[in-house]
């Protein structure tokens, strides 16, 4: 399950500072142990063994208590995630405003399952969420944190292809992108 | 605000969603390049959120008008045409003051007393929270009221809890001031996880200063030493618009040691979600603001007596809240006189779904459906018909259109099958399924069920089951007896409202959409045409002009035809897309 994946540039020396100087934040504030698993997350893009046996020590729980609340809730991930965030509203409004079709038309076009992942370059990361409060924009979906209303599938597709491009021009089409090139359909 | 000419952006969640951002700077630059003297601010949501992006523009001597759909290139015009020349584009504009406008309904029919501020103040802006009688109710009850009369006042307005249950607030706040304990807490539920809701949002991003006033109140009558506001974590805007509200409050003295050199003191804290629905019952948030799983526990000891770390601790929705400093300020005899006997004042709804004007209706209480979604939110998008409005979310229930009639209040909904719940309406026509939507809703509780007791966990997963193969039509005939069973039992075993209400939209359905689900399973047919594994798609040679249009983007190549000429759809190669439904501009792909 672990994998070598560093997030960013920051390499594990790095990290550690980091999730250090957020748990000394939070030293001694009791019921603090969400906030700090998000900001670790924040920082670190997901939570691995090590983060989270790192906290346990730190906050004086067992690693199975830790593992228990960041299993408990959705928002904390486990695993590493790509690059870009895709969150696909899955909330009544867009239920029947077509989300599904919103769906089919992204992970289609990265080449994912229909229950979203990531890809295979790491470039992206697809997931369904739950009402994100713009319903009279439905169907939506949040790509880094930017809402985009009102779509259909050619509009979706279009958003994630913008992403595509700006990535292609930032790294001018180096190694990332033909890998991505060959997980493409 | 100033008599200087000024434009305003609606930039809540949805402005943002629908490209505000954008439009925000097209008219920075406008402004810029012209060299106009013009104020530029934004605004929370005021509710017109069909019609987004807004841009309000105030200019001397010329009524207040509101712009709908404004998009970047829309800008110059307005700049040009509006702010310089001092014509109002009339095509665009949505709201011209003092005049009648087709959407002017939308807001007239609403009577705005929690929204009164939203997308017309700066909520980021202290002063502009001030200068409309903000902050006067604390004043008002800390120089002169003990903590037993607000408590008095709150009963005698007859506010019942927006959070759902519409339980007495006052009767509350009674039981957690009787209670003893060291510490004391009050807290705010803002985890608004009823999909298609999103109220509570929109006031927090419109009007941050009403909740936490309406909290430093409450505080005060319960003699609360700390407050928490439970913010869901999907909300990042709301989260960045209180810690602000909350640190220019504290600055002004509203909170914090001796507010107000009164001798009372509060600090207030937002704390934010992690995702889980059941956060929002109130055992389950305590156990999630101690930083443990949000699991709900049996009660009593109920949390007025034993909440967060053992100590007495009241809980209440932003929308009760936010009605608090009017009620204090206005008194509660002219709260008591809107409403029914049973409720009093108004409620937030969100109207969303195929509805034309979707977005916040605050009405009356006991103001029909028909008059929400016919009068406020003008009936039914692109002349479909209306089918059914789910009131309530995954613990309502759908009504149809015979009950259009029944007036929105705490008693009138649930004897319909429905509940007030948080607010959330979704209109849906002939298009949607009604045992697909049943099973929407289950799928829902389903995932957030804690699985701490059996009956919710266990039951809403059987229940799920029979409505995905009822839904993929195969269906048996005695799986309506087997669902109305296990929606009794998983009602009266499970330990909270999750599992306490979450077979209402089965039950309602099955009460008022009957028919659908037999079809679905006596005649493998979805009357909805919606369930896949049921219809067929066909092209009506009638209407098919033969433009091509579907052919060319059919990705499974299953429609042939000549230019000119009706097109087929081959079944063996149809992978049920819609992709050609959605294309046809002449209404020519049908269902079976
Ligand atoms: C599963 C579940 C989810 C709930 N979600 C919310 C919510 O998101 N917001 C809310 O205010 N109340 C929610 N409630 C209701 C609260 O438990 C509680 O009744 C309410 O916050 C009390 O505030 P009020 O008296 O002002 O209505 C939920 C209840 C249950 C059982
Ligand atoms: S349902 Fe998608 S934003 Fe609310």
């Amino acid at each position: 399950m672990m994998s070598a994946y560093s997030p960013g540039a920051c390499d594990n020396g790095e990290q550690s500072r980091v999730l250090e100087k957020i748990l000394k934040k939070y030293k001694g504030s009791e019921g603090a142990l969400i906030p700090v698993l998000q900001e670790a997350q924040e920082a670190l893009g997901y939570l691995s063994e090590e983060t989270l046996k790192k906290i346990a020590k730190a906050t004086g729980r067992t690693l199975a208590q830790v593992y228990g609340v960041a299993t408990f809730y959705a928002q904390f991930r486990l695993e590493p995630i790509g690059k870009h965030l895709v969150r696909i509203c899955h909330g009544t409004a867009c239920h029947v405003a077509g989300a599904d079709d919103i769906d089919a038309a992204v992970c289609g076009h990265l080449g994912l399952p229909e229950e979203g992942g990531t890809t295979g370059d790491m470039e992206f990361t697809v997931e369904k969420v739950v009402c994100v409060g713009a319903c009279s924009l439905a169907p939506i979906m949040i790509v880094d944190g930017v809402a985009h209303g009102r779509l259909n599938p050619d509009k979706a597709r279009s958003v994630i292809k913008s992403y595509q491009k700006s990535e292609n021009e930032r790294s001018g089409g180096g190694a990332r992108s033909g890998k991505r090139a060959q997980k493409k359909k | 605000m100033s008599g200087k000419d000024r434009v305003v952006v609606g930039l809540a969640t949805c402005g943002i969603a629908a490209g505000g951002v954008s439009v925000m700077e097209e008219i920075r630059r406008e402004i810029k390049k012209r060299n106009l003297g013009v104020e530029v601010a934004e605004t929370g949501c005021i509710g017109y959120c069909f019609a987004e992006v807004l841009v309000e523009i105030q200019k001397a001597g010329m009524p207040k008008v509101i712009y709908g759909e404004v998009k970047p290139n829309d800008v110059p015009l307005i700049v040009e045409g509006h702010l310089i020349e001092g014509k109002i584009l009339r095509d665009k504009a949505l709201l011209i003051e003092g005049r009648k406008t087709p959407e002017a309904d939308f807001l007239k029919k609403q009577k705005r007393i929690v929204l009164a501020n939203c997308g017309l103040i700066d909520p980021e802006n202290i002063d502009d929270y001030i200068a409309t009688g903000g902050y006067e109710a604390l004043k008002k009850v800390l120089s002169g009221m003990t903590p037993e009369q607000v408590r008095e006042e709150i009963l005698a307005s007859g506010l019942r809890g927006r959070g759902g249950a519409g339980f007495p607030t006052g009767q509350k706040w009674n039981l957690c001031a009787m209670a003893q304990g060291k510490d004391k807490y009050i807290v705010c539920n803002a985890d608004e996880g009823d999909p298609g809701a999103f109220m509570d949002r929109s006031v927090l991003e419109g009007d941050p200063h009403a909740v936490i006033e309406g909290m430093i109140i409450g505080g005060y009558a319960i003699g609360a030493t700390h407050g928490y506001i439970y913010c869901r974590a999907e909300y990042p805007l709301a989260v960045r618009r209180l810690k602000k509200a909350i640190a220019d409050a504290t600055s002004r003295g509203f909170l914090g040691k001796n507010i107000l050199s009164s001798g009372y003191s509060l600090d207030i804290v937002v704390k934010e979600g992690a995702g889980a629905f059941v956060c929002g019952e109130e055992t389950a948030l305590i156990a999630s603001i101690e930083g443990k799983r949000g699991m709900p526990r049996p009660r009593p000891p109920f949390p007025a007596n034993k909440g967060i770390w053992g100590m007495p601790t009241n809980i209440n929705n932003v929308e009760t809240f936010a009605n608090v400093p009017w009620i204090i300020r206005n008194r509660a005899k002219k709260f008591a006189k809107m409403g029914t006997v049973g409720s009093k004042g108004t409620k937030v709804f969100c109207l969303t779904g195929k509805v034309r004007r979707g977005g916040l209706a605050e009405v009356e209480m006991g103001t029909t459906l028909r008059e929400v979604i016919f009068g406020v939110g003008g009936g039914i998008k692109e002349g479909r018909k209306f089918k059914a409005v789910q009131i309530g979310g995954p613990s309502g229930g759908c009504l149809p259109e015979s009950l259009l009639d029944t007036p929105v209040d705490y008693d009138s909904l649930p004897a319909a099958g429905a509940i007030m719940g948080s607010g959330g309406m979704v209109v849906v026509d002939d298009t949607t399924c009604m045992v697909d939507l049943a099973k929407y809703f289950l799928t829902f509780t389903q995932m957030e069920s804690c699985g701490k007791c059996v009956p919710c966990r266990l039951g809403t997963k059987r229940m799920l089951e029979i409505l995905t193969r009822i839904c993929k039509g195969e269906g048996k005939p005695e799986d309506i007896d087997l669902l109305e069973k296990l929606a009794i039992d998983i009602k009266e075993g499970s330990l909270c409202q999750l599992g306490g209400t979450a077979p209402n939209p089965v039950l309602t359905t099955l009460r008022y959409f009957r028919d659908e689900y037999v079809a679905h399973i006596r005649d493998k047919r979805c009357p909805a045409g919606l369930c896949v594994d049921l219809v067929t798609f066909h092209i009506d040679p009638e209407k098919c002009t033969g433009c091509g249009v579907c052919l060319k983007n059919c990705p499974s190549g299953a429609i042939s035809g000549e230019r000119k000429k009706p097109h087929v759809i081959d079944e063996d190669k149809c992978i049920k897309c819609r992709e050609c439904i959605r294309r046809c501009r002449f209404d020519a792909v049908y269902t079976v």
